[in-house]
Formats: C-alpha cells, sequence, structure tokens
C-alpha cells in the first residue's frame, strides 16, 4: 500500500491539492516551442524552472531537452530581468545559434512584470538579434491554468508572430494538432497526406523528440515546423484546429489576423472523432475520401465488432489533460463502457465540463466529473466504489496498484514505459492500439483471475 | 582544445589537464542563457529533506514546484509513505495579488489533522518570496496551535543555487535537533548525515555499523524519522557523506553541540572500506569495534571480489565522463572506475569549489577534461573527442549518451539499485558492464569530430 494514507471519507478541500493532475504552464510553452524547427525554447525565471521542465520532458520523451535560462538571482529579482534577457539573448545566438529563441515566463517573471517584447525590441536595437532569426515570447503564468495553456499561448504565439497574409491564397491547410505525442502529429499529416491535402501543422514535434539514434548528438533535431511555413499559415485556405482548450486560441488569432477560417474540432481520438478530422478536412480543403481511409475505417470497426462484449458496461476511471479526457470519454462511452470517475487537473472551465456532462448523460449509474480536480479525490472516489479499469498517466500506476486495477497509460507524463511517441492514439490506426490496450488490459485480467475451471484458450 | 564555442564567461570553467597551469574559476551563478545542467535553492532543500517519511512536505507555490518534485527519487521508507504525496497550495493569480498566507494556514491544518504528521516542512518557492508572505508566522502559528514543529523552510528559487537549498534544508532540520531525549543513547553512536537511501543504501550501509557495534542514531535523510532527527544530537559523531548537501547541518551540531564530524563516501570498495574504518578510528578506546570493522571489511570484499574479478576484463582500457552534481561523488566515481580497470577521461561537477576542483585535479590523468556547470553541447563535444565509452551523470544527460551510441549510468534521480556500499560496488560494476558492452552500440556508428 504505496497511498496508505489516503482515506475513503472526503473532505471538501479548497487551499490545497494533493497529488495533482496537472503541472503548470511553462513546461506547456516549452514543448510547442520544441515543435518549431531550429528553437531554443528560453525560460525567464529563476535556474529550477527549465531544468525541471527539462527533466520532466527528458523522461517523458527519453530524449535530449535543450532550453536555456535567464538564471534569476535575487537581484534580478528585484531590480527586473532585462538585464538577464540581454545576456541571454546575446549568449543563445552567439554559442548555440539557434533559428529561434521562443521565450516563455515564470511565475517569477510574471510577477515581477518583466515587458518581453520591449527587452526584445531592445536586444534588437542593440545588434544581439542576428539578421534572419527571431526571438518570439509567451506570457505563462505558473499561477494560472496549466501546462495546457502554456502549449496553448506558445502556439498562439506562432502566429501572433509570424503568420502573415499576402492577399494571396494557397491551397493549403493549416493544422493545429493539439497537446499530442509527436507520433500523433506525424499520423494526423498523413491522414491529410491520405486525403491529398498539402498541410502546415504547428507545432510539430515529431522527428524531434522522437527522432532515431545516429550515433551524433543534435542541438536542433531534423523535425519541427520552418518559419517559413509558420509565415505561410496565414494563405491557407482554412485551419483545422484539434483540441478546443490547446489549439483552440491560435485558431481563432490566425483567423482574425490573416482571415483563414477554422475549425475546431476534438482531438482525433476514437472512431467518431476521427470520422469527424476527415469530414472536416474534407470539406475545407474540397477532396474525396480515399479507399484507404475507408478501409482502415472498416478495419477499426472490424475490431470493435469482433470483442464488442468485452467492452460492455466496464466502468472506468479517467484522468488526464482536458482536451484528451473529453475525447477519450466519447470513444469509450461509443464502446458502451461507462466512464464513471472523470477527473482534469486543468482549470478547464464550466463549458468543459457541461461538455462532458453531455457526453456522458446516458451512462449507466452516477458518473463523477471534477474540473479542476486532484488524484486524491480520484483515489477516494475509487476506494468508495472500484472501477474495472484506469486510465491515465504513470502517476496513476501507485492507485492502480493499491486498489489491484487494470491500467492503461496515457497522457503526460509517462514516465516508466516507452511507446507512447511511437506509436499513435489518434485516428483509425490509434483508435486500433487504444482498442489493444483496453482489451489487453481487461483480458489479462480475466485470465490472470479466472479459476482453472473457467481459464479458457480462446477469449 | 577544440573547435566548439564556449561563452568567454565560461573559459575559466574548463580545463585540459596538463595544458595549462590550473585555476578552476567555481562557484559561480550560471550565466544567463546558457543551457546549464543546474537546478534551483528549492530543488536542494526539497531533495535533501524529502525522505523524512513521517513528516509532511507542503511545498507553498504554484503547482509546478510541487508537480515536478512529486516522488522524485526512490528514497525508500521502512514504515510511513507521507513523504510520497505531493501536497502543494496550488497557488493562483488572486493568491499572488491578495497573498497567499490564509491558503497556507487552511492547508496546513487540514494536512495536520489529517495525517498527524510528527513534524511538517512548508517550502516557500519563487513566488512566495516575491509576494512576501509571512511563511514563518504562519507555520510559528500552526505550530503552536497542533503542537508539532512546523518549520519552514527558505528556498525560494531564485536565492542561489541547489547548494544554498541544501543550506535551507539544514537550518529547518537543525531545528528538531536537540528537542528529543538522549538517555538511551550508547556512545559509541553515530548519525548518519547525507545518505538519502536511494534504492535502500541506507540500510546496508545501517547494517555495516550496526554490525561493528555502533548505534546508528539517525540517517539524515534516508528513511528518516523526525524523532530520529530530534535525539541526533546525543550521537557522538557525525559521519557525513557527499561535499554539499550535510556539511552545513554537521557544522551547525559541531558548534552547538560539540559533535564532531567526518566526511566519507560510500562508493567503491576502498571509499567504503575507508569510512567504516574512519568510525571505527573514531571509538579508538573501544577496541572490539576496530577488530569487527576488519572482520566485516574482508567478509564483504571477499564476496563481492570474485564476480568483480570476472567483469574487470571486460572493461580494462574503456574510456568513461563523468558528469555529476557534486564533486566528492566524482572523487568516489574515479576511484571505482579505476578500480575497474577503466580511464576517466571527462569530470565535472554543477557545484564542485576551487578545493575540490584541485582535488579533482590531483586525483586525473594528464589529458582529463574538468569542467565546472557545462553544458549539453560542451559535454557531447568532449565525449566524441575523448572517445568516451561510458557517460555517468543524471536524468538529463542520459539521452545525450544514449544518442550518441555510449553506455549510461545514473548516479542521481534514476537510480533503480543500491549503489553504494560492497554489494552497490558489484552493482556499479554490473550496471557499467551491461551498458558499456552492451550489443546495442553496434547498431549505430559513433561520432567522430569532422
Amino acid at each position: 500500500m504505496l497511498l496508505r494514507h489516503t482515506t475513503t471519507e472526503i473532505k471538501e478541500r479548497k487551499a490545497l491539492t494533493v497529488n495533482p493532475a496537472k503541472t503548470c504552464q511553462p513546461i506547456g510553452a516549452m514543448y510547442a516551442s520544441l515543435g518549431i524547427h531550429g528553437c531554443l525554447p528560453h525560460s525567464h525565471g529563476s535556474q529550477g524552472c527549465y531544468a525541471y521542465h527539462r527533466s520532466a520532458l527528458t523522461r517523458h520523451y527519453k530524449e535530449p531537452v535543450l532550453a536555456a535560462t535567464s538564471a534569476f538571482t535575487e537581484g534580478a529579482s528585484v531590480f527586473g530581468g532585462q538585464a538577464n534577457l540581454l545576456q541571454a539573448i546575446d549568449n543563445m545566438f552567439t554559442v548555440y545559434n539557434p533559428d529561434v529563441i521562443a521565450v516563455h515566463t515564470t511565475c517569477l517573471s510574471e510577477t515581477i512584470g518583466d515587458d518581453i517584447p520591449q527587452i526584445v525590441n531592445k536586444a534588437r536595437a542593440e545588434g544581439k538579434v542576428p539578421e534572419g532569426k527571431y526571438v518570439i515570447h509567451t506570457n505563462t503564468p505558473s499561477y494560472v491554468g496549466s501546462h495546457v495553456d502554456g502549449f496553448a499561448n506558445m502556439t498562439r504565439s506562432m502566429v501572433d508572430y509570424f503568420s502573415e497574409s499576402t492577399g494571396h491564397k494557397e491551397k493549403t491547410i493549416n493544422l493545429i494538432p493539439g497537446y499530442v505525442e509527436p507520433c500523433d502529429m506525424e499520423e494526423i499529416r498523413r491522414i491529410a497526406g491520405e486525403l491529398g491535402i498539402r498541410t502546415i501543422m504547428f507545432p510539430d514535434t515529431s522527428k524531434v523528440l522522437n527522432g532515431p539514434m545516429t550515433g551524433k548528438y543534435r542541438m536542433y533535431p531534423e523535425g519541427g515546423v520552418t518559419t517559413d511555413a509558420l509565415k505561410k499559415t496565414g494563405d491557407s485556405m482554412g485551419t483545422v484546429a484539434m483540441g478546443a482548450l490547446a489549439s483552440g486560441p491560435a485558431a481563432r488569432a490566425l483567423d482574425a489576423k490573416c482571415k483563414v477560417p477554422c475549425e475546431i474540432i476534438d482531438l482525433p481520438i476514437g472512431l467518431h472523432a476521427t470520422d469527424m478530422l476527415i469530414d472536416t478536412l474534407r470539406q475545407v480543403a474540397g477532396v474525396n475520401v480515399p479507399e484507404s481511409l475507408t478501409f482502415e475505417r472498416g478495419q477499426m470497426v472490424d475490431i470493435i465488432s469482433d470483442m464488442h462484449q468485452y467492452f460492455y458496461g466496464k466502468r472506468v476511471g479517467l484522468v488526464g489533460d482536458p482536451d484528451q479526457v473529453l475525447a477519450l470519454t466519447k470513444f469509450l462511452v461509443s464502446l458502451d463502457m461507462c466512464p464513471a470517475y472523470i477527473i482534469t487537473g486543468t482549470p478547464a472551465g464550466k463549458k468543459y465540463e457541461k461538455a462532458l456532462r453531455e457526453v456522458t448523460k446516458d451512462v449507466p449509474g452516477e458518473v463523477k466529473i471534477k474540473v479542476p480536480g486532484d488524484m486524491l479525490l480520484f483515489h477516494q472516489w475509487i476506494k468508495q466504489e472500484p472501477v474495472d479499469l484506469l486510465i491515465g498517466n504513470t502517476y496513476v500506476k501507485y492507485i492502480a496498484r493499491d486498489e489491484d486495477i487494470p491500467f492503461i497509460r496515457h497522457g503526460f507524463p509517462i514516465l516508466d514505459r516507452v511507446g507512447h511517441s511511437y506509436f499513435p492514439t489518434v485516428g483509425y490506426r490509434g483508435g486500433m492500439r487504444l482498442l489493444e490496450k483496453i482489451l489487453d488490459a481487461l483480458l489479462d485480467r480475466k485470465d490472470r483471475d479466472s479459476t482453472d475451471i473457467e481459464f479458457e484458450l480462446v477469449m | 582544445m577544440t573547435s566548439i564555442p564556449i561563452l568567454r564567461e565560461r573559459e575559466g570553467q574548463i580545463y585540459q589537464k596538463g595544458r595549462e597551469p590550473f585555476k578552476m574559476s567555481c562557484g559561480k551563478h550560471s550565466l544567463a542563457g546558457s543551457v546549464s545542467q543546474r537546478a534551483c535553492v528549492f530543488c536542494g532543500s526539497r531533495v535533501v529533506l524529502y525522505p523524512i517519511a513521517d513528516a509532511l512536505h507542503l511545498i507553498h507555490g504554484p503547482i509546478g514546484c510541487a508537480a515536478y518534485t512529486w516522488d522524485i527519487r526512490g528514497a525508500l521508507s521502512s514504515g510511513p509513505t507521507l513523504h510520497r504525496y505531493s501536497f502543494s497550495t496550488d497557488l493562483r493569480e488572486k493568491d499572488v495579488i491578495f497573498g497567499g498566507e490564509k491558503k497556507l494556514y487552511s492547508a496546513l491544518c487540514q494536512l495536520i489533522d489529517a495525517h498527524q504528521p510528527k513534524a511538517a516542512f512548508v517550502y516557500s518557492t519563487c513566488i512566495v518570496g516575491i509576494i512576501g508572505d509571512d511563511v514563518e508566522a504562519v507555520c510559528k502559528k500552526v505550530a503552536k496551535e497542533k503542537g508539532i514543529p512546523v518549520l519552514p523552510v527558505h528556498s525560494e528559487g531564485f536565492k542561489g543555487t541547489k547548494k544554498d537549498g541544501y543550506q535551507a534544508a539544514c537550518d529547518a532540520l537543525f531545528k528538531l535537533v536537540g528537542e528529543g531525549p538522549t538517555e538511551a543513547v550508547s556512545p559509541c553512536s553515530i548519525n548518519i548525515l547525507g545518505e538519502f537511501n536511494i534504492g535502500g543504501e541506507a540500510w546496508m550501509i545501517r547494517d555495516y555499523y550496526k554490525r561493528m557495534g555502533v548505534e546508528v542514531v539517525s540517517v539524515m535523510t534516508g528513511d528518516g524519522r523526525v524523532d530520529d532527527v530530534r535525539r541526533s544530537h546525543g550521537a557522538a559523531l557525525n559521519v557525513v557523506q557527499c561535499s554539499g548537501a550535510m556539511t552545513f547541518l554537521a557544522e551547525m551540531m559541531k558548534e552547538r553541540f560539540g559533535t564532531p564530524y567526518i566526511r566519507v563516501s560510500y562508493f567503491g570498495l576502498e571509499d567504503q572500506s575507508k569510512a567504516l574504518y574512519d568510525v571505527a578510528a573514531h571509538f579508538s578506546d573501544h577496541p572490539e569495534i576496530m577488530a569487527k570493522t576488519r572482520e566485516i571489511v574482508r567478509e564483504e570484499i571477499s564476496a563481492v571480489y570474485p564476480e568483480l574479478q570476472r567483469i574487470k576484463p571486460d572493461l580494462e582500457g574503456k574510456r568513461a565522463a563523468i558528469y555529476v552534481g557534486g564533486a566528492f561523488k566524482a572523487f568516489s566515481l574515479i576511484k571505482a572506475l579505476r578500480y575497474l580497470g577503466m580511464d576517466v577521461v571527462l569530470a565535472g561537477s554543477q557545484t564542485g569549489n576551487e578545493a575540490d576542483y584541485e582535488m579533482l585535479r590531483d586525483m586525473c590523468d594528464d589529458g582529463t577534461v574538468i569542467l565546472d556547470d557545462a553544458n549539453p553541447l560542451e559535454l557531447s563535444k568532449y565525449i566524441i573527442e575523448k572517445k568516451a565509452d561510458l557517460f555517468i551523470g543524471g536524468v538529463k544527460e542520459r539521452p545525450i549518451a544514449f544518442k550518441m551510441g555510449i553506455g549510461f549510468c545514473d548516479h542521481n534521480h534514476e537510480r533503480k539499485i543500491p549503489l553504494a556500499g560492497y554489494e552497490g560496488m558489484l552493482n556499479f560494476a554490473r550496471e557499467v558492464h551491461a551498458t558499456v558492452t552492451s550489443p546495442v552500440w553496434k547498431f549505430a556508428p559513433k561520432a567522430v569530430i569532422s
């Protein structure tokens, strides 16, 4: 019993988060920045922040994660971080030679009120920003929102800083993939490719955080959206943004700035959500759906029909980021499963909670939802009445072990397994992988718990 | 030395032994814009105090500081597991504007009522320092109301480096020292300082001392208990591991309670044996302790020796690069690697001081690169240049080593098995052997400087 101090009795907690189901904004901004080619993320604050963010991302992706820091001291905290940032910009371009520096703030620099654009302008005026290089920024106070907002803010900054409208529309669609794994971004691009659509995806961490082993350490791996491509997003004929919280702000900003109409849809997790992605792409780009995608869809439906009796009525506890959790919940409901407990640590708002309620309104039994909630509450619900399956990040494994419940790792962070950055869970193929994982967990459990008499060769 | 660009301000922090006169510039704050591998004050405090398992650890700040340090190290406990929870006041925007003291008070009261901990540590983060919450006053108030020690840890991230966090942790711990009864403490007794029970190391070391006939009053802080810390001033000797973390506390205890201290390391056969002998020598009026120690050392070494001998030929002449937090760890690692027949081609630390680097210089062979507060670019270039086969470091260095196609051994947070003690040396040798001789390195070409 690792979490032996968790009690069944639930008390209202207003001033206290225990075992958080979220983390702070800057790490999301850092992750998004890594999706720009040749970008060096920069954390404007004290040294610890960026060290933690680099460590956390390194543990999740098992890849080198590069970033720099303003290395605030007491002096900087009192007199402001201008001198630090000016020196940092100079040092970074001199030594690390990035194409782009993407600055995000921290609770510290936000509170002392550093004006990043003003400092960057000063750096430019002083000749510290070489020709053809960029410094972009976003505000990511750690005491507002969560890592999801940090991701959304940095993605929106890509629009604010780069998107241009030449007045000439290209037959290109912008894809904003949301806070997903590098392989998910790749899969979304593949699907668009199957439809014959030219796309610009941002951010794009594929090949950056799931790159090959080459015998070399590269500061700036092959992947990432280029600044040229980012500029052209303003001339695209439309934008498809996945995940309202992580991608909505950038999509709307691009519409407002360059009149690129946007469709904001769910993350394409599961059958319906993937249908929705493909249908949206079809309409926005004016293309037909090829046989290849219909074939993949058929395979996914085939798996569901083959095994549907095992999904039926299974109670699931879900914890994770809002866009992910909403899409997963819809998927589970479509499988006739019963999402019983749903928690996201991100303060995603009333509208979001309403959407979750709407999706689960026909689920039999009580569905407990808490936005924002933490993993202590999640555990307490489970202690009161267990579920058949848990879905969440690595931290859920403590609960899974203590309560002896099958568990699928999904979301951020996953610290103790590989696969999440290589094998997508979006699209039909990703859906098939999710189905496999769910079935493996449930059927392994059934095999384990069956008596000799019930134990069967064929499931 | 090489063609890589080095920040001019960092030139004094990189040396190649034998090439130029040696005067390491160190103890400096990292440069703004550098990709330093270092962390902050809060990080230092958190790793030192975290293993105290029956205390409450409440992080006063926005959620990130708590989230990133939630169960971050395998500091094992033989009893309570309260330290493995993540408690945070999760400060929001309005708390930053109007202050977080009320929230802190309420959180502390709730947690103490729910868990009845022996003591509570309250960690101040950057933002708390900026908005000026009077954490000390809140702690005092709660301590009075709840009747347990509630200790503020002044660990605002921007106030220095990880090392300053060690000091803040020691300051907090020191408030507990001297509060408990010491009548039952043996005259042959010690405290183990700077040992955090990663993978159960404190249990092994404790056992050696116990077998020697020396009572271990407290381990600070591996598998730590508040009551043990409170009576730790009853011990006759403080045995301090690691250069940075706990020396502050040993100094304070020496000053207030007259407790002498010695510095030791538990890594490698040589250092581990020396640690035991030094403690035995301290109790020279009990010659049976030394006799017993000799017996233990003989026993333990003969238990691991045959397999170590089997492993050594495969590692003979392989080259290792070391980049760790504290310099003391580097000393032990150099000895341990030499014992395995390996050459150390790069040695560096995040927090070494001048004396540490002089010692490093004396230990290293000519040509070894010695560096302070390095970054991935420097590390990777020297690894290629020096043709290293093994990298020993922490979480951020692991994928760098693997991308370059060389072995890696974690000597920090990601450690899964004990590397201290005699058994630990064997574990270490096996781990180094497994990674250096892994067939996977045949599948990727190694980079060369073009």
